[in-house]
């Protein structure tokens, strides 16, 4: 740690695990009530878990995300963090409302949470992923204000550098497009439209520039490759994921009630949107291979690896499995969404956030790199979660080709619940892995309190 | 210098300007060549109805754009030449005539929209329009980025901040301005022309 001021990332980053914790356990709990539907009801039913499991992804990411830019921002800007302070009240502001509100979820009945928290005078609530009550909302929009500002200043005090650039171009993105959030017209498809603004342009467009900085600064501290290399390869990377990622987001508007053409427009760029993300895993290769320095931190090195390949597959390709509009047709909604949701966002995000989280850590806590043993857990629980998420997608893809060929794809299609009734097997083994996966999370919380000799003191 | 400095120049650099320019003009023909690729196996399933709006577009339009790009794209050339020689001014006129000719096709396109979008048509009117609107305008917005491009290495240019040893920009930009009129070349003749 080369400035005081970074160790504000370390509070943003134990959240973000914490957090994760909390992910992992509900998302074990939607898995066996999807096996036994009243598992837990009525005490935690399906809709609420499946809230929490989705809404503290997202939150637990956000802490990441700044806790990775409070440390990048001000070592690539070569100078102190603007306000240490407001950092520090921003988290505590963020960690309170964001509690908050998952116990709302979880103690108070969602409508009443509503009349509470007077979504009436602005309604913005009851749609998927954007389930915050609106003061939540306004609380995460000023915290993303107060958190732009802060390492906006950083940066303007400070060298520039093309890292630091786009991951604030993305992080501003990120607060732009939560502003659409508040836009909820009553019509039901200008509301769908509106929404994929914040959830599409997020994940397929702003969050890819947030994730491209932090792979090319983990890359560059672990490597010792030149940077203007690194900047190339960044530059290319977001400008196709841009190309293809802005438009490419009509592969959400085939069947909303919007105009033919997106089918055409959302099929043809979607196409291409793996394209950046193979060419991430190229790169990622290509620079570990032209290594000048051996890092003693192996661990983080092999998470950024991790998230290049796995994004790829899990962004790229099961992205492109349903992404065309004629294939679409019939798996829109079905099992192998949700098996490109788990590994896209794994491969991209989670891993990514873990990448740097493993290497600034360390640094955080006053060494180079943990030590060999600490080091070791920590690839296990690597290997753990990893493995554990590629069957979590491959029985989720097995399940929606069966839905889709006992509900859709067929002359005598059966009912929706008759359908689940046979995918149970699917559900069993996904639960599983599912389980597989909390264990892998477990190794990695258990890796920070390994001991043994450090590798070196910073 | 002259003509054997200038080709020890290319054979040393084969790609003029920056590479990264290179990634993202391989890109942009992807991106295109699909949709072209697209284009042709929806016309071959609707050639009636191609056939029939195909005659409503304004060929003259198409053939003036055409000229207008081309001719851009060797005043671009003859800028980078210049540029070679450290030639700065003829640069900056090149690079001014080229933004001309990019106006003349911006200034036709918006006329032949006009009639288009004043007729009453838009995206949805047929398969036919989804294609030649989204085809063109896409087309169109590059146009648009070409010539900020040129604008910004023009008010550079001006600044002083080429000469002929460091003038990679310049070399990025034309090669960028290059990939817009190809695509313009590829684009016509498919979507006015060939029936």
């Amino acid at each position: 740690m080369q400035y005081q001021s970074q160790s504000v990332a370390k509070l943003y980053f134990i959240a973000a695990i914490g957090l994760f914790l909390g992910q992992i356990l509900f998302g074990t709990v939607i898995g066996a009530q999807y096996i036994w539907g009243d598992f837990l009801f009525p005490a935690i039913p399906f809709n609420v878990a499946r809230m929490v499991h989705t809404n503290l992804l997202i939150v637990w990411l956000l802490f990441g995300f700044m806790g990775a830019a409070y440390y990048l921002i001000p070592e690539e800007s070569e100078t102190e963090l603007f306000s240490p302070m407001l950092a520090i009240l921003m988290f505590w502001i963020f960690l309170a409302a964001g509690a908050a509100t998952i116990l709302a979820y979880l103690l108070v009945p969602y409508a009443t949470l509503a009349e509470i928290t007077m979504n009436d005078l602005l309604p913005t609530m009851g749609r998927e992923f954007l389930e915050q009550p609106t003061i939540t909302k306004i609380g995460i929009v000023v915290v993303a204000l107060s958190f732009l500002f802060n390492i906006g200043m950083t940066m303007l005090k400070g060298r520039k550098t093309v890292i630091s650039m786009i991951m604030f171009l993305g992080l501003v993105g990120l607060a732009v497009f939560f502003l659409f959030s508040f836009v909820n017209p009553h019509n039901l498809i200008e509301d769908k439209f509106w929404w994929w603004w914040v959830v599409h342009l997020w994940v397929e467009g702003v969050w890819e520039l947030i994730m491209g900085a932090m792979l090319a600064f983990v890359l560059i501290k672990t490597t010792g490759v030149d940077r203007e290399i690194i900047e190339k390869w960044l530059y290319v990377i977001i400008a196709m994921s841009l190309i293809t990622g802005l438009i490419g987001m009509g592969h959400h508007y085939y069947w909303i009630g919007t105009p033919e053409y997106w089918q055409w427009w959302g099929s043809i760029f979607s196409a291409m949107e793996p394209i950046p993300f193979f060419m991430m895993v190229l790169y990622t290769f290509n620079m570990v291979n032209q290594r000048r320095r051996e890092h003693p931190n192996k661990v983080a090195l092999l998470w950024a690896q991790g998230t290049a390949v796995m994004a790829f597959l899990g962004a790229g390709v099961w992205g492109f499995i349903h992404t065309l509009a004629p294939v679409n047709y019939y798996t829109h909604g079905t099992q192998v969404t949700a098996a490109h949701g788990h590994m896209a966002f794994y491969g991209a995000y989670v891993m990514i956030v873990l990448a740097m989280i493993s290497y600034a850590m360390p640094l955080l806590r006053g060494r180079v790199a943990n030590s060999n043993k600490a080091q070791v857990v920590e690839m296990w629980s690597f290997w753990l979660m990893t493995i554990a998420m590629v069957f979590i997608t491959l029985f989720l893809t097995a399940a929606g080709v069966l839905q889709v060929w006992l509900q859709r794809y067929t002359d005598a299609p059966m009912g929706f619940m008759a359908v689940q009734d046979k995918l149970e097997i699917f559900y069993m083994m996904r639960e599983i892995a599912g389980i597989i996966f909390l264990i892998g999370l477990g190794t990695y919380i258990y890796s920070f309190f390994v001991g043994g000799e450090e590798e070196a003191t910073a | 210098m002259s003509e054997s400095v200038a080709q020890s120049a290319i054979a040393k650099e084969p790609l003029p300007g920056d590479l990264a320019i290179w990634f993202v003009i391989m890109a942009e023909m992807l991106v295109f060549g699909v949709f072209f690729i697209v284009y042709v196996f929806v016309r071959s399933n609707n050639v009636e109805l191609f056939n029939e709006y195909q005659l409503e577009l304004h060929r003259i339009g198409g053939v003036i754009n055409t000229i207008a790009l081309i001719t851009s794209s060797y005043f671009v050339a003859m800028g980078v030449y210049a540029i070679r020689k450290g030639d700065v001014q003829r640069t900056g006129n090149m690079l001014l005539l080229a933004l001309l000719m990019g106006a003349i096709f911006v200034g036709v396109k918006i006329w032949e929209y006009s009639h288009v979008f004043g007729a009453g048509i838009h995206l949805s009117t047929n398969t036919f329009y989804t294609f030649y609107i989204s085809l063109t305008f896409f087309h169109f917005m590059h146009v648009i980025l070409g010539m900020v491009i040129l604008a910004v290495i023009y008010s550079f240019l001006r600044k002083g901040k080429y000469t002929a040893e460091a003038h990679m920009d310049i070399e990025t930009g034309a090669s960028y301005w290059h990939m817009v009129d190809l695509l313009w070349v590829v684009l016509f003749p498919l979507v006015y022309i060939i029936r």
